[in-house]
């Protein structure tokens, strides 16, 4: 079976994100790092593999995104993947999630994976929803936030949490899962591996090189537009209190307690 | 004029709450807009005539029926867009939730429409809606506008208020659906697992809710004593219940539940979008963490910075020492 995992360069965490108000976009300067969530996808990928259960020939890394996403892509095959794609294309830059899952499938119809597998969400972004996208345009089942996956009835046996409890689908491969944080504790790579995964295969695919049509990608394809960024009300700002002697802390909160009649 | 359409979820003959909200704020817009606004609904036989018809007190003109399997997105897809084909409709709104925005996602995918997750608020503007969505950590408000035919606003848990306007019952409309192959390729083998015990927590007036900052299963021992001494119950964060340590029916936030206790107390929750949804409306915020610049600071009105494991114990003792005087 032929796995290919969706990663995202994104601002680190330690970076304040900000919007960049000549653009409207996410000002993406500053250090920049794999999704987090992404490195579940890559260790659920490598799971199944090592599983054994079922024979992975390959996992493949792919992403979409500026020139500097290759980072991204080079963490993702330092955590296992075989070899990386990178799409990049001055015609896709400011595409929403609707026109970013497109341009993904398109990239990933051209690898034809029995397996997508990507995170729960950007950590910049933070929509959740590039998996429901892609799955549409690849007419694949497709399921989000799953925190167990086995290799079970030649499909994927998975299980999730949804608004009345934990539900479990079985879904038939090819397939598009989105994984919850709580489905693995992603590895850290080797330095050798680190080392190692700028030697690897990186192909660069441009919009024509996958038959993306310009005309439903980018800003003027996107179907929706955000913009008018404005700070919500604000929020009288709370007491905050350093705890550097507990007894005293403990004295205050009781205090604060008790004033409030919560006691 | 293009109407509304919501996609309404239910559970074992049960309307989701959020799906009613969201019907409700699509009543109004689209009385705003001079339109109607009509349902869907996708299950089995519990999909009766009399429930659907109540749908009709919160606004809807006309519920769209079509049976199918439950708890799955896809087949969802499917109806929505064959609904829109035949009726033009030019908004679809889902309610918070987790099905919500994988059908809302699906559907923008199939009709090349413009999708927008997390929304607070909705307004009409020229004749046109546009949608309000928090971005960055709750730091910045975003507004949508829709181009095209079709716009998709999925909201976020407790955004839209339930409001019974008292009109009659709504048509129920069957709609005759072929599922494409891909919908149904994903089938439910069990559905709304409850793990863990039943425990109530949204009538207590007190919560002490635990995150992944208690360590481990074992942690919650120290939220259970404060808890105990407060004479409230203990909570927790979906973290924690994915990962086993507490059970799922104490889960506050998206896919859990919505509190709203005269005092809540976090013990090393870190504060994400999705638990503070279901817990802002408390009368007090109280947040121990570690982390001087987690989140959850940006909403409390106590914040302690320090560790936990120095802090419960001695609070729960001053606690039982202030209430034994
Ligand atoms: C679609 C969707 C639905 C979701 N639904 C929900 C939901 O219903 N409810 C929910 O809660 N989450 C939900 N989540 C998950 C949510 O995004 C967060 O991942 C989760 O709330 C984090 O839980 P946590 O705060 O326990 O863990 P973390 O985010 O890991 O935070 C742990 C905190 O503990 C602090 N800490 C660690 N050690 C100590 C110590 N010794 N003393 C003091 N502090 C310490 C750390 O500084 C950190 O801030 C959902 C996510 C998605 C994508
Ligand atoms: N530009 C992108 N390139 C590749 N994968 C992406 C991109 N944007 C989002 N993803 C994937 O989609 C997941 C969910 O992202 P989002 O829907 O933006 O929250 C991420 O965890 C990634 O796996």
């Amino acid at each position: 079976m032929k796995i290919c995992v969706l990663v995202k360069e994104v601002p680190d965490a330690a970076v304040e994100k900000r919007i960049d108000a000549s653009t409207g976009r996410m000002d993406r300067n500053g250090e920049k790092n794999l999704n987090p969530y992404d490195t579940h996808a890559i260790e659920a990928a490598m799971q199944i593999k090592e599983g054994g259960v079922i024979p992975v020939e390959e996992i493949v890394a792919v992403t979409m995104g500026p020139e500097s996403a290759v980072r991204a892509l080079h963490k993702a095959v330092s955590l296992g993947a075989d070899r990386s794609l990178h799409l990049t294309d001055a015609a896709l830059a400011g595409s929403d999630v609707a026109a970013t899952g497109y341009a993904l499938a398109k990239a990933l119809e051209r690898e034809a994976p029995d397996l997508v597998l990507l995170g729960q969400q950007s950590d910049d972004g933070e929509c959740y929803t590039i998996g429901a996208v892609v799955a549409d345009h690849l007419r694949m089942p497709s399921l989000t936030q799953v925190i167990q996956m086995d290799v079970a009835d030649g499909g994927l046996r998975c299980e999730r949490q949804a608004e009345y409890g934990y539900d479990t689908v079985q879904v038939e491969l090819p397939a598009v899962i989105s994984v919850g944080d709580a489905i693995n504790e992603p590895r850290y790579p080797s330095l050798k591996a680190i080392m190692g995964a700028k030697r690897r295969p990186l192909e660069t695919l441009a919009s024509g090189d996958v038959g993306i049509d310009v005309a439903l990608v980018g800003v003027d394809g996107s179907r929706v537009s955000c913009g008018e960024f404005h700070a919500p009300p604000a929020k009288a700002a709370g007491q905050i209190i350093e705890d550097e002697d507990t007894n005293e802390t403990v004295e205050q909160i009781v205090a604060w307690l008790d004033e409030r009649k919560l006691i | 004029m293009a109407e509304i359409l919501v996609y309404v979820l239910h559970n074992e003959g049960t309307l989701n709450r959020n799906s009613l909200g969201a019907v409700s704020e699509a009543a109004k817009l689209a009385s705003e807009l001079g339109t109607t606004a009509d349902a869907v609904v996708v299950g089995g036989s519990d999909l009766t005539d009399d429930l659907l018809g109540t749908l009709g007190s919160y606004g809807a003109g006309r519920v769209f029926r079509a049976a199918g399997p439950e708890g799955l997105a896809q087949p969802v897809v499917d109806v929505m867009a064959k609904v829109i084909d035949e009726h033009g409709h030019g908004y679809a709104i889902f309610g918070g939730g987790l099905l919500g925005f994988e059908i809302g996602a699906g559907l923008a995918a199939r009709k090349q429409a413009g999708v927008t997750m997390e929304v607070t608020g909705v307004s009409v503007e020229d004749g046109k809606l546009v949608a309000e969505r928090p971005i960055l950590g709750d730091s910045q408000i975003s507004r949508s506008k829709y181009r095209g035919d079709l716009g998709i606003i999925i909201g976020r848990i407790n955004a839209f208020e339930v409001r019974e306007s008292g009109s009659g019952p709504a048509e129920v409309v069957d709609v005759e659906i072929e599922y494409s192959p891909w919908s149904t390729k994903a089938t439910m083998v069990q559905r709304g697992e409850q793990r863990g015990a039943d425990v109530n927590i949204e009538d207590a007036k007190i919560l002490v809710a635990g995150g992944r900052g208690l360590g481990k299963a074992e942690g919650f021992e120290l939220a259970e004593a404060l808890a105990n001494a407060l004479g409230g119950a203990v909570a927790a964060t979906r973290a924690v219940v994915d990962a086993g340590w507490y059970p799922y029916a104490a889960q506050i936030g998206q896919t859990g539940k919505t509190v709203s206790p005269k005092l809540y107390l976090a013990a090393g929750i870190s504060g994400a979008i999705q638990h503070k949804v279901g817990m802002q409306s408390s009368e007090n915020i109280v947040a121990i963490n570690k982390d001087a610049n987690a989140p959850i600071f940006e909403f409390s009105d106590l914040g302690i910075v320090g560790d936990l494991n120095k802090i419960l114990p001695r609070l729960t003792e001053a606690v039982k020492a202030k209430k034994g005087s």
